[in-house]
This record gives C-alpha cells, sequence and structure tokens, in this order.
C-alpha cells in the first residue's frame, strides 16, 4: 500500500516537472521576418500554439542576430496606425495565438550583419517560468505576404 | 399560380422594359464604386515636396495617373509594410493597367527619412510607388489638407522614436480630382475593382 502510495505520488511529481517547463508545451509555426532596407527596423512574425491547459506567457524576447529585439502590438484604431511596446504576451490555453502584420509582432532593431531574405534567423521567447523557446525564423522580402509568398 | 398564355407574355414584355429601362439608367450613371466615394468633399492633389531621386516635385507632375496617397514612415516596420505590400499586390493584380497608376508615399518623418532611404524602400515594395519627403511644415500642411494627422511618439530612451499617423489611402483619379478613400483594411477586391474603373474613366482613346 505505501509502495503504491509513493509510486504514485512519484509519477505526480514527474507529471508536474513535464509541465513546469512552459517552453515545452508551446509549438511556434510559419515564423518569418519581414526585411526592410538598410539598418531599418524588421518585423518578426509567427503562430504559438499553446497545447497545455492554462495560460502561458511571454514575458522577454532576444535574438543573437540583432540587438535589440521588443515585443510590440500595431492597430489602426479610429484610423490612426500605431504601435505599443507589450511588458508581455498572453498565450491562452488550447488555442494558437497570431503574431501577424497588423497586430502583435516582435520588432527586431540593430542587425549585427545585414539580414538577407532567405536567411534563417533564431529568435528566443522567454517564458514566464523562466523557460526559453527558441525559434527559427526565415528572412523574407519586403513586400512578402508571409513566410512562402 | 398558373397564368394563362397571354397574362404571361406581358408579364415578360414587362420584364424586359424593365431590364432595358435598368441598363440605360446604369450606363449614365456614376460608377458603382465598393470604396468610400469623397468626390467633391477633399481637395485637389496639390503640393511641393522632394521625391526619392531628390528631384522638387508638385501634384500636377502626376497628372495623367491615378495616384494613391499614404502617409507613413521607413522606420515603420508593421502597419506601412503591411499597406504598401497590399498595394503592391494591388497594382500586380491590375496588370498593364497599373503603369497608368502611381503610389505615392510621404513621410511623416522627415527628421530621418531621407531620398536615399526613401528610395529604397519604397523600391522594395513596388516599382510605380514614389517616396515623397518636405519639410516638417509642408509635411504638416499637406496632412492637414487632407484632414490627416501624425503624431511623433515619444522617444524610447535609445534615440528611436515611433510615428502615429492615419492610415488612410487617399485615391485621385487622372486630373488630380479627389475620389475614393480607402483603409488598410478594406478588401483587395473592392480596391483592385474601383481602380480599374477609374483608371478606365480617364483612358486615352
Ligand atoms: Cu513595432
Amino acid at each position: 500500500m505505501k509502495t503504491r502510495l509513493i509510486v504514485a505520488l512519484a509519477g505526480l511529481t514527474l507529471c508536474f516537472g513535464a509541465q513546469a517547463n512552459d517552453a515545452a508545451s508551446v509549438h511556434a509555426t510559419n515564423a518569418w521576418i519581414r526585411v526592410l532596407p538598410g539598418t531599418l527596423p524588421a518585423g518578426g512574425y509567427v503562430d504559438f500554439a499553446n497545447d497545455s491547459d492554462h495560460t502561458l506567457k511571454i514575458v522577454d524576447t532576444d535574438s543573437p542576430a540583432y540587438g535589440h529585439a521588443m515585443l510590440h502590438r500595431s492597430s489602426t484604431d479610429g484610423g490612426m496606425g500605431r504601435m505599443e511596446m507589450l511588458k508581455s504576451v498572453d498565450l491562452p490555453a488550447k488555442s494558437t495565438t497570431k503574431f501577424a502584420p497588423g497586430g502583435y509582432h516582435v520588432m527586431l532593431m540593430d542587425a549585427g550583419k545585414p539580414v538577407k531574405a532567405g536567411d534563417t534567423v533564431v529568435v528566443n521567447f522567454h517564458l514566464a517560468d523562466g523557460s526559453v523557446l527558441p525559434v527559427n525564423f526565415v528572412a523574407r522580402p519586403a513586400n512578402a505576404n508571409g513566410p512562402k509568398d | 399560380m398558373k397564368l394563362s398564355r397571354p397574362v404571361r407574355a406581358v408579364a415578360l414584355m414587362a420584364l424586359f422594359a424593365m431590364a432595358f429601362a435598368l441598363a440605360g439608367c446604369q450606363r449614365d450613371a456614376q460608377p458603382q464604386w465598393r470604396l468610400t466615394d469623397v468626390s467633391g468633399h477633399l481637395p485637389d492633389l496639390d503640393f511641393r515636396l522632394t521625391d526619392d531621386n531628390g528631384h522638387a516635385v508638385t501634384g500636377a507632375d502626376y497628372k495623367g495617373k491615378v495616384v494613391l496617397m499614404y502617409f507613413g514612415y521607413t522606420h515603420c516596420p508593421d502597419v506601412c509594410p503591411l499597406t504598401l505590400t497590399q498595394l503592391h499586390v494591388v497594382m500586380q493584380r491590375l496588370g498593364a493597367p497599373a503603369d497608368d497608376a502611381r503610389i505615392l508615399f510621404v513621410s511623416v518623418d522627415p527628421a530621418r527619412d531621407t531620398p536615399e532611404i526613401m528610395h529604397a524602400y519604397v523600391n522594395a515594395f513596388d516599382k510605380r510607388a514614389v517616396g515623397l519627403i518636405g519639410s516638417e511644415r509642408d509635411t504638416e500642411a499637406l496632412a492637414k489638407r487632407y484632414r490627416s494627422a501624425f503624431t511623433r511618439e515619444p522617444d524610447r530612451g535609445d534615440g528611436a522614436y515611433d510615428v502615429s499617423h492615419s492610415s488612410a489611402i487617399y485615391i485621385f483619379d487622372r486630373d488630380g480630382k479627389a475620389r475614393l478613400l480607402a483603409t488598410p483594411s478594406a478588401a483587395q477586391d473592392d480596391i483592385v475593382h474601383d481602380l480599374h474603373l477609374l483608371i478606365g474613366l480617364g483612358a486615352k482613346s
């Protein structure tokens, strides 16, 4: 009886252990960067699927290819185009949160060396529990509509 | 309900007559625009600015072309590229008639936007796009003329800043008359539809 309880407890711990890493529950797809000429800042876009049954939170972002990376959101409410810096982005349970043109994006500034269309660039997303999700972004021309077209 | 043969014939004739009358009406009427019709409500295309080749230009230089005017700035990584990409797709869908249209991208950030940066920027989107820059005062006057607005936001701390700006696209006919207003969220089909009509209106015969 006692051993069974211990085994059960060990199983629970294992279970918690696996869930403790937020980054493992998030799957990133369709990641791309819109490359602009010269040293102009670029926008990064990606879909995040949160497979867990609770809300996860992105609290920071960085990239070895850029001096600065920030979480941003654009809006065109009331006919005005504007951008705001965000401290964090919530990823609701069992759903996909899209970083897409005109909404959430990663603002990428001060490229170490020029990023060209066709390059792959890593952008890291830091989750609230301290785990990190590295995502490969494909660099696309300025007038691209997405990762492929 | 069953109609006797003579009644059916009369009904059919009435229908034909109505259809004919309607068709006649539509030929005389204004095109059925899908975007917002602003004819007579906004001033003609008129400005004195510098283009992305460093040349002084005025509104009159674009007479004969259908003009799509949009305010923005090159350090805008998201909304401006989204709009310019959309306009590029629209131009591609228009095909050859697109050569009779120009995208005028007016900078609301003359402090940072030089002709060189503007040139590289607009050409990264579409070869029929022109970048326009003016003094702070001229730019403000132009924006005001079209009831557009822009605001320089506070410094982000590293010398970088954003500029909030009106997101409307102003569309002028070949005579420089303001005709239509589109928002960036307008359906591409609607913009293509209206530009086809507008380009067709003043076509050289
Ligand atoms: Cu941004």
